[in-house]
């Protein structure tokens, strides 16, 4: 009694503080152990499958640990497994897959972050309603406009091969090869197109939020100094904005890595992206079924996005709650 | 506002504003071009089309609903639309709940928060084929958990859903949570967090339990979050195709087909243009269905408050 009121103004109040066993916290600790196994699960088999030779895996029990470490699987999984009649392994995909993520990252995010700029600094008329209509448009099933685009890509690969036709006798003259007939329609840069457009309204939405958020005042003070659209933009907003830059490339990659849509109809068999080539590698109804070589296969298609997750930790969840908003 | 006051800057400042909206003009027309042409202009020219009789080639050849009449009357189709309304019924019911109790479990101010969230949401960062490809070999009865639960000496069990037309949609609604419940979870606990503490202290005061509290007052704060949710989720079930063509690819026979893989199929395989527009174009309809009450919710209720 004494003591309490030695102390009167910090007597602890509310419920004396739990045993950390209490009958609760072992129900919500077994909850969450007993979920989390449920999710690492497939992980675990696929490393688990990947990892041990046919003969042990036909004598069944997917959840062992592998008797006998083969890497074997991988190495064919990488460079031997077929598809139709190529047998050079995901490796093909993977490069192809990497040939269609650089440029796309490049090209839609300079769009997207120059779009959010001159939407929140630069307000135009109409530009709101440009805006309203391309995030609209992030919520169209893509199936409405994927024959379209087929059109659309097709055309243009015409109209720039008449573009360009001028120069053919000029390159001929030279002793060099004239243009052929440029194609978007089933060639990289038709998917990076693609990606670019589909990947518009949420980087935008996440630009223009992220810039419209940064003090006016800085924006005024650089206009009075007599700067321009692009010297703001390079000079002031581009340096400021790393960090959504961060977000975005976090979102992009892992979204056009998964890509499996738009891979599989805007390009043919030998660009097929590794999410492609997976699936008919593990899918392909010939040959015998070699579960390990397609479990390493679909880990190391899996490879890219996980290394991106676990490295950007808490950003990789900011993306994609910015990718929430979006729906 | 000096400058600005000051008359002949501001006579000089007319016509250098009219510049720069040029600028920001050209700058916009990826946005304006993708906007008009693709969503708007790609969209009207697949409904328009989906009038047509196409088959190889779009023309103009107009049918009425003749599309749409063969859409309804086709097997394939109706059985796509019911795979869909199950496995979105399940998906929607499952996710929304099991996102919310773990997210829950995650706001009691455990420790290895992060830890666990970070195994929730992991699988989120995986492909729907990685993801179809994993779990039908877990699935796989031959080798896969059937044959495992034979083992330990349970020799009548059972479990192969992916071989099965009654149960495949379920074998796919496995992985499906499995995939997307991570992120509902991730929205649902930012949810939670934003929840101010006073409120679980008033409850307290009142003697209100845990479980209590949050069935009559954590819910009905969390609307926003859980329209967002449902909207999220909705707009993926529709989008429900490289899961299915990776982990059963429609089969057994046609008893996990889904709209997405219809039009898919139709547009770019069959040489059948007509019927995959129509098929697109219903799912853009129950698109719509979806997206306007949510929008009245949202932003004809933000007017009003």
């Amino acid at each position: 009694m004494a003591d309490l009121n030695a102390n009167a103004g910090v007597v602890p109040q509310g419920p004396k503080p739990k045993k950390r066993l209490s009958r609760g916290n072992i129900f919500l600790y077994g909850t969450l152990i007993v979920v989390s196994l449920y999710y690492l699960l497939p992980l675990y088999v696929m490393m688990v499958t990947s990892l041990k030779g046919m003969p042990e895996i036909r004598m069944g029990n997917v959840f062992g640990p592998p008797l006998e470490i083969t890497y074997q699987p991988w190495v064919k999984a990488w460079s031997e497994a077929c598809t139709g009649i190529n047998c050079d392994g995901l490796s093909r995909g993977f490069w192809n897959s990497v040939w269609i993520l650089v440029p796309s990252l490049v090209l839609s995010i300079s769009i997207a972050s120059v779009n959010g700029y001159a939407l929140a600094n630069w307000k135009f008329k109409g530009s709101e309603t440009f805006f309203t209509v391309l995030i609209i448009g992030a919520f169209i099933p893509y199936q409405t406009m994927l024959y379209p685009l087929v059109i659309m890509l097709r055309e243009s690969g015409d109209g720039i091969t008449w573009l360009v036709s001028w120069m053919n006798p000029i390159l001929e003259a030279l002793g060099m090869e004239p243009f052929g007939r440029i194609r978007l329609m089933g060639s990289l840069s038709g998917l990076v197109i693609v990606h670019s457009i589909f990947g518009m309204p949420i980087l935008t939405l996440l630009f223009r939020n992220y810039f419209a958020s940064v003090p006016e005042e800085l924006f005024k003070a650089a206009r009075v100094d007599g700067a321009g659209f692009w010297t703001i933009y390079f000079k002031i907003m581009l340096p400021m904005a790393l960090p959504i830059f961060v977000v975005a490339i976090i979102l992009q990659v892992t979204g056009i890595w998964n890509d499996f849509l738009f891979g599989v109809i805007y390009t043919k068999p030998n660009i097929y992206p590794m999410t492609v080539q997976l699936n008919n590698i593990v899918n392909s109804v010939q040959g015998v079924k070699e579960y390990n070589v397609n479990m390493a296969a679909t880990l190391l298609t899996g490879l890219v996005p996980l290394v991106i997750y676990f490295a950007s930790g808490k950003l990789f969840v900011r993306g994609i709650a910015a990718g929430a908003v979006k729906g | 506002m000096t400058v600005a006051s000051d008359p002949p800057v501001q006579t000089v400042r007319k016509p250098n504003r009219m510049f720069k909206n040029k600028m920001a003009k050209i700058a916009s027309i990826p946005m304006i071009l993708t906007a008009l042409c693709v969503f708007v202009g790609g969209t009207l020219w697949t409904v328009l089309h989906s009038f047509t009789g196409s088959r190889m080639l779009p023309k103009r050849d107009w049918v009425g609903l003749a599309q749409y009449e063969r859409l309804w009357d086709s097997d394939r189709w109706i059985i796509s639309v019911k795979n869909l309304a199950l496995y979105g019924f399940f998906s929607l019911t499952f996710t929304l709940v099991v996102a919310f109790c773990l997210a829950a479990c995650l706001d009691r101010k455990i420790r290895f928060e992060n830890t666990f969230r970070t195994i929730f949401l992991y699988p989120f960062a995986l492909s729907f084929v990685v993801t179809g490809l994993a779990w039908q070999w877990i699935l796989n009865p031959q080798f896969g958990f059937q044959s495992v639960v034979r083992g330990w000496g349970w020799e009548s069990f059972n479990f192969d859903p992916l071989n099965n037309p009654e149960t495949v949609m379920f074998g796919l609604l496995i992985a499906g949570l499995w995939q997307g419940t991570g992120l509902i979870m991730c929205i649902m606990l930012a949810g939670l967090r934003g929840i101010d503490e006073d409120i679980w202290k008033a409850a307290r005061v009142d003697g209100i339990g845990t479980v209590k509290t949050y069935v009559q007052v954590i819910i009905p704060m969390m609307r926003p979050v859980f329209i967002t949710s449902l909207v999220l989720i909705a707009s993926g079930i529709i989008k429900l195709y490289d899961l299915v063509v990776a982990q059963t690819n429609g089969g057994p026979g046609i008893s996990s087909e889904v709209p997405a893989k219809y039009v898919i199929n139709y547009m770019f395989q069959a040489q059948n243009l007509g019927q995959g527009f129509a098929a697109s174009t219903m799912m853009l309809v129950s698109v719509v269905i979806i997206l306007i009450p949510w929008a009245y919710l949202e932003f004809g209720g933000k007017k009003n408050g």
